[in-house]
């Protein structure tokens, strides 16, 4: 019965999506005020109408009803109650329950913070948010419920995918689909301005807290996708440049180019075109991120479903949106006309270079990922390229932008002085070349050119965003004052670059001193790596909830002072009879050490890997300042101001209308 | 600089930085593609010793053999050829005789592939697409003669 609810609750929210998505349209054309405020009554609708079916599907889960296909195959009676939870969005359609669920949410938080827009921009965002559901429900409906029945059920469900059982990668997909999804609101708005044909500084600044925070939930979520494959696949590595990993990050290059145009197009007016296209582009990495993940496309470890009739839904409905959003522009961007003149030594000038190299990135990432689909499609073999074709150019294209962050920071808008310039970036270049040589001596005792490039590069961001804030602080009298009165945006934007700048510190330092070893050792042997000692103790059996595990001891010491001792387990899960490595980690700020377990042999011997993993959680922590930079940005005064401002001129019209 | 100059200047600089952004990643990316072989491509000769390639198939069963240390050897095949291998490392959770795997390595003079990397298919359902392919496996049952019994027996 609940089943048959969640799946009438989907029909339901396509109605209200449908409805969103064309009343409003009705209303723009015929300048009707209640047809336009429609928009918003619907939108609420459909997030009910998709929440009440979300629920519907986990209570499915819960309590294990393995009547339903889906659930029958990603639950099990054994599996503990948060993973049951987290299973919903386990698989293919639950992930787009999810997906359209969180679109609605969006949509609803439009619907509730906009009331102050102009009514026919926020409708006409509403409208074309209500497409984009419309597509997704009919996506679920004809390809993929997950309500479907089992006849006869099950009497015993399939298990969630055993790697997936792992905390990290419960809160990874629906962090990164808060960002996939976010740019659908950035699209939405670049959409409704070139319908409106208005595109100004008040637009740009209620587009920017949208996609930032859309930007800061997919900076998270994949910063929470690192961590788990670092922890949970038993490699030892952080990214793999893998096609899943690479869909995700796209999006979140242009992401990142879209956040800081828009701030140009917010503060003069320029790049207008530019901004509404990279919206386009943003949200169209996003769908195409889906389309690479769900259709099976593609030779990864993270393929997990597989259905061409799906991959040729999403391929459609990209073409559709892909190709309506351009021939829009291509018909209606000549009307966006630039309010100034654009400087290339200037702050705008600055980030216009900073948007090149982001672009130019992403275009690299992309070809690197598509071209072998392509090249497979066109019948001229399987090829892959991996890390060394991306490492290497992604490192050479990085780099300017390290360059361009530091110069940002302190020159101007509109106008740039170059010995104003030199002299404030004096010291922060002073303290990058004096950290970058001594940096990587001081943690590892030598150096690279890799790791000193690396803690130059990041120093000299760090050092040049601070400066930034402690020069607004000192124009007041008193430093707290001083420290109080810059703006929480200048903070966040800080923040991030700080956040970037320790990132370049960890990945540098990672890559350059990072070590690992494949061992076979015996009872009571030992294996010396990176200065530490891992003494494989012995193995023995351990009982999980719904696995049995071997377990290894390994005691690691270092000039003879123990250190800790690791746990890592082999376990087989017996629902699907899946064998499963458990990496054991023993974390600091300044180093991992990682051992992962390999196989038994008859002489009672073990293959273990072992992993010397310096400064890998700055990597991370780098993630985690960028996402609170987002944070900080988005709750900055000015929004609230502009919206407190926005409200009393619309009620002042309004008064004078009556 | 009249406008139009400074203008003409400004797409000149951006031709010339698309077409050497284009022209590196194309070098980076002919510099570093592996192809995909079945054991039936590398036996027919069609690739130089030596060149980095991916190799895909079935471990046949009974072919492994444990060496000294970490050393391993077995055997790759499509049903119609097999390819000896060799690999020394800690293998995948998955790997297992009967299973799909892709090898990454080369080709050493008396036809044997010695693999630095070795992947497995992922889960029960899963196998790489190429393998799959290339092996004629259809709905995760091996439908290529010799390995039925294998995936009868587990």
């Amino acid at each position: 019965m609940i089943p048959e609810l969640g799946h009438f609750a989907v029909i339901l929210a396509l109605g209200l999506a449908l409805l969103q998505a064309i009343v409003p349209l009705l209303g723009f054309r015929r300048r009707d005020a209640r047809l336009l405020a429609f928009g918003a009554s619907a939108a609420q609708g459909q997030f009910l109408a998709v929440a009440a079916a979300y629920a519907c599907l986990t209570y499915a889960f819960v309590t294990k009803d393995f009547s339903v296909a889906y659930v029958a195959e990603n639950d099990h009676s054994q599996l503990p109650l948060i993973y049951r939870i987290t299973a919903v969005w386990g698989a293919h359609e639950g992930s787009l329950l999810l997906w359209v669920t969180i679109l609605a949410g969006w949509t609803l938080a439009v619907s509730v913070f906009n009331r102050r827009l102009p009514p026919d921009m926020s409708a006409l965002v509403l409208s074309i948010l209500g497409m984009v559901s419309t597509g997704f429900y009919l996506f679920i409906l004809l390809t993929s419920s997950p309500f479907t029945r089992l006849v006869p059920a099950a009497a015993e469900g399939r298990d969630l995918n055993p790697i997936l059982q792992d905390p990290g990668l419960a809160v990874h997909p629906p962090m990164l689909y808060m960002g996939y999804v976010g740019f659908s609101v950035a699209f939405a708005f670049a959409i409704a301005a070139l319908i409106t044909g208005r595109l100004d500084a008040a637009w740009a600044r209620w587009t920017r807290p949208w996609t930032t925070t859309a930007w800061m939930f997919l900076t998270l979520g994949i910063t929470l996708g690192s961590w788990w494959a670092y922890k949970e696949l038993g490699w030892g590595g952080w990214w793999f440049w893998d096609p899943v990993e690479n869909a995700s990050f796209m999006p979140w290059l242009a992401g990142t180019a879209l956040i800081h145009s828009l701030a140009v197009t917010e503060k003069r007016g320029l790049l207008k075109s530019w901004t509404v296209l990279l919206a386009i582009l943003a949200f169209s990495l996003s769908l195409l991120g889906t389309f690479l993940v769900r259709s099976g496309v593609l030779v990864s470890v993270h393929a997990f479903a597989s259905d061409p009739s799906r991959g040729l839904f999403i391929l459609g409905f990209m073409a559709v949106v892909v190709g309506g959003a351009l021939s829009l522009y291509a018909w209606r961007a000549p009307k966006l006309v630039a309010e100034g003149e654009l400087r290339l030594f200037s702050r705008e000038g600055l980030l216009l270079f900073n948007n090149v190299f982001l672009v130019v990135t992403c275009a690299m990432v992309m070809g690197g990922t598509l071209a072998p689909l392509a090249i497979d499609a066109l019948g001229l073999g399987k090829l892959s390229v991996g890390p060394p074709y991306f490492s290497p150019l992604f490192l050479i294209l990085m780099s300017p932008l390290f360059l361009l962050v530091g110069l940002a920071a302190v020159v101007p808008w509109k106008r740039g002085n170059w010995r104003e310039t030199v002299q404030r970036l004096r010291w922060p270049a002073v303290a990058a070349v004096v950290f970058g040589v001594l940096l990587p001596f001081t943690l590892y005792g030598s150096t690279r050119l890799l790791a000193a490039t690396g803690a130059l590069f990041g120093t000299w961001a760090v050092v040049a965003a601070a400066q930034d804030v402690w020069r607004r602080a000192r124009a007041k009298p008193e430093l707290t004052a001083g420290l109080r009165a810059v703006p929480r945006a200048v903070w966040g934007m800080t923040l991030a670059h700080i956040g970037l700048g320790i990132w370049a510190i960890g990945v540098s330092g990672v890559i350059s001193f990072g070590d690992e070893k494949d061992v076979r050792l015996a009872r009571g042997a030992s294996t010396t790596l990176g200065g530490y000692d891992f003494k494989f103790v012995e193995a023995g059996e351990t009982q999980g909830p719904n696995y049995t595990a071997q377990q290894g001891t390994v005691l690691v010491t270092h000039e003879g002072r123990r250190i800790a001792t690791l746990y890592p387990q082999k376990r087989l899960y017996s629902s699907q009879g899946q064998v499963i490595t458990q990496s054991s980690i023993d974390t600091g700020l300044l180093r991992d050490l990682y051992v992962s377990l390999g196989e038994g042999y008859d002489d009672g011997s073990w293959s273990l890997r072992v992993y010397y993993k310096p400064v890998i959680r700055v990597i991370w922590l780098g993630g985690i300042f960028m996402f609170c930079g987002g944070l900080l940005a988005v709750s900055d005064r000015r929004y609230r101001l502009a919206r407190a401002a926005e409200r009393k001129a619309v009620e002042g019209a309004e008064a004078a209308a009556a | 600089m009249s406008k139009r100059q400074k203008r003409m200047f400004a797409v000149a600089a951006l031709l010339v930085g698309i077409g050497l952004a284009a022209t590196l990643g194309f070098t980076a990316f002919r510099k570093n593609m592996m192809y995909f072989y079945t054991p039936s491509d590398l036996l027919s000769g069609k690739v130089a010793a030596g060149a980095a390639l991916q190799l895909g198939g079935l471990v046949e069963k009974g072919s492994l053999r444990r060496g000294e240390g970490l050393k391993i050897e077995f055997t790759i095949s499509d049903c119609s050829n097999a390819v000896p291998v060799r690999y020394e490392g800690v293998l995948p959770d998955l790997f297992r005789e009967g299973q799909g795997v892709i090898a990454t390595g080369h080709m050493e003079a008396g036809n044997v592939f010695v693999a630095s990397t070795i992947l497995a298919k992922h889960d029960e359902n899963y196998m790489p697409p190429n393998v799959a392919k290339a092996t004629g496996n259809v709905d995760g049952k091996h439908s290529c003669a010799p390995f039925k019994s294998v995936t009868a027996s587990n």
